[in-house]
């Protein structure tokens, strides 16, 4: 038993820093990736190709200035980026990167998790909008929410049909689905496009990264917070990429399970599917317009949650009918 | 292994990223300088002083909020059907059916009152 839960505590920390670490040089893949998107050349002058410039950036917000607002309520001031940086990293532990065992919390309803511990990232924006006692973070604060609940909801609907169709609520479940059906990219193209979608408002990306709308909002709800304490929100909104990209993969993807008869490597074969939608919403982010907020909003309810309603009930009936066993 | 060990793996997978969130804010705040002034720690507000109140909001927000509750509560009433819906047959699929409807129509109700109309 101690020895089991020691083992869980080795791998949580394994994940973890595996995820800081690939944070750190996703910031590096997405400035580079980015301006040459734009036909310039990215930071490239610390080590090799820039490589060393995630580590002075780290090196540098450490030692920066840690201002707490003077009308800022200070509980809450805090324990805003706390809880963003904690929910952000918390959705990783169900997402199985190899067969039994490779993952950190195998759960039986591992997808409500994920959904719970996403909503529970919401109260970190809202917080801080809050609790900086300014206005522009309050505003910023309040259009990511409103927008956020509204893809929430189209996230919730969009999985729904994938789990009819699995049967289950455990991701290892779902991606042993997918081995012997084949993926669910191909059976529930409609719920995907719609989790797509929902997924970059998700991760407060283009075409919906308006809670940084620097034109409008400065900062949005982050525009009080210095050093580690800003660190730790930008950390989060970028986990929301690499853990909804990896999420996608698991889901409709196939996870960790090889394609196409291929060797079996635990991490290698998650890796890959999840690089095809890290670049892909840097692809989208390089292209697109940002959407008004009250259009995106309106989006979400009138468009994708219906069609994600409508989707999820075809798939009812199919399965209803026995067409999944 | 035991199912209800799972939960306890995500618990302590939760309290070492809350560890670490911990570790990072306290080493920022001190590492850093500590050189505090009036004009530093006043709100931002495009380099004015700051004014009034910064604690009120739209009630159009609350509106919003509220429909969420609502939806989000419903679409978990349906997270159970999904994974039993092969063993519940067609009968499951036309209660999940009237459920669904009755969502949509109060989205649609809602949508009539004008809770969506963000210029008025």
């Amino acid at each position: 038993m101690l020895w089991q839960l020691f083992v869980t505590a080795v791998k949580a920390l394994v994940l973890i820093l595996a995820l800081l670490f690939t944070f750190a040089y996703i910031t590096w893949i997405m400035r580079r990736g980015l301006a040459r998107f734009q036909v310039r050349l990215g930071p490239n002058r610390v080590g090799p190709a820039g490589l060393l410039q995630p580590i002075a950036d780290a090196v540098k917000a450490i030692f920066k200035e840690d201002l707490t607002v003077a009308r800022a309520d200070r509980v809450l001031y805090w324990l805003a980026p706390l809880i963003a940086f904690t929910f952000a990293l918390a959705a990783f532990a169900v997402i199985p990167v190899g067969p039994d065992g490779w993952v950190v919390a195998n759960l039986d309803m591992g997808v409500l998790y994920v959904f719970a511990v996403s909503e529970l990232a919401v109260y970190g924006i809202f917080l801080a909008g809050w609790a900086s006692g300014s206005k522009y973070p309050l505003m910023g604060g309040l259009r990511s929410i409103a927008a956020l609940v509204g893809y929430e909801l189209a996230l919730g609907m969009a999985i729904l049909p994938v789990v009819l169709m699995a049967g289950s609520l455990n991701l290892q479940d779902i991606v042993a689905w997918q081995q012997t059906h084949g993926y669910f990219i191909l059976w529930q193209f409609p719920a995907f496009l719609v989790y797509f979608v929902a997924s970059l408002a998700e991760m407060s990306r283009t075409p919906f990264d308006f809670a940084e709308a620097e034109q409008e909002l400065v900062a949005g709800f982050h525009t009080e917070y210095a050093s580690m304490k800003f660190v730790s929100f930008y950390i989060a909104e970028l986990l929301h990429w690499i853990t909804g990209s990896a999420l996608i993969a698991t889901l409709f993807l196939g996870g960790w399970a090889a394609p196409f008869g291929l060797p079996q490597i635990p991490v290698l074969w998650l890796f890959l599917k999840w690089a095809i939608f890290i670049f892909l919403v840097l692809w989208i982010w390089a292209s697109w317009f940002r959407t008004r907020y009250d259009q995106m909003i309106r989006f979400a309810w009138g468009v994708l949650l219906p069609a994600a309603t409508v989707w999820f009930l075809i798939t009812a009936y199919y399965v209803a009918k026995g067409g999944a066993l | 292994m035991d199912p209800l060990l799972e939960y306890l793996n995500a618990l302590i997978y939760l309290g070492i990223a809350a560890l670490i969130g911990v570790a990072m804010l306290l080493l920022g705040a001190l590492l850093g300088p500590k050189r505090p002034g009036r004009t530093k720690l006043a709100a931002y507000e495009s380099g004015n002083e700051p004014m009034g109140y910064a604690k009120r909001f739209p009630a159009h927000f609350y509106a919003v909020g509220m429909l969420f509750i609502l939806f989000d509560v419903e679409v978990a009433f349906l997270w159970p059907y999904a994974v039993n819906a092969g063993k519940l047959g067609l009968a499951g699929f036309a209660a999940a059916l009237l459920f669904t409807l009755v969502l949509l129509l109060g989205l649609f109700f809602e949508w009539r009152k004008g809770v969506m109309k963000w210029d008025r």
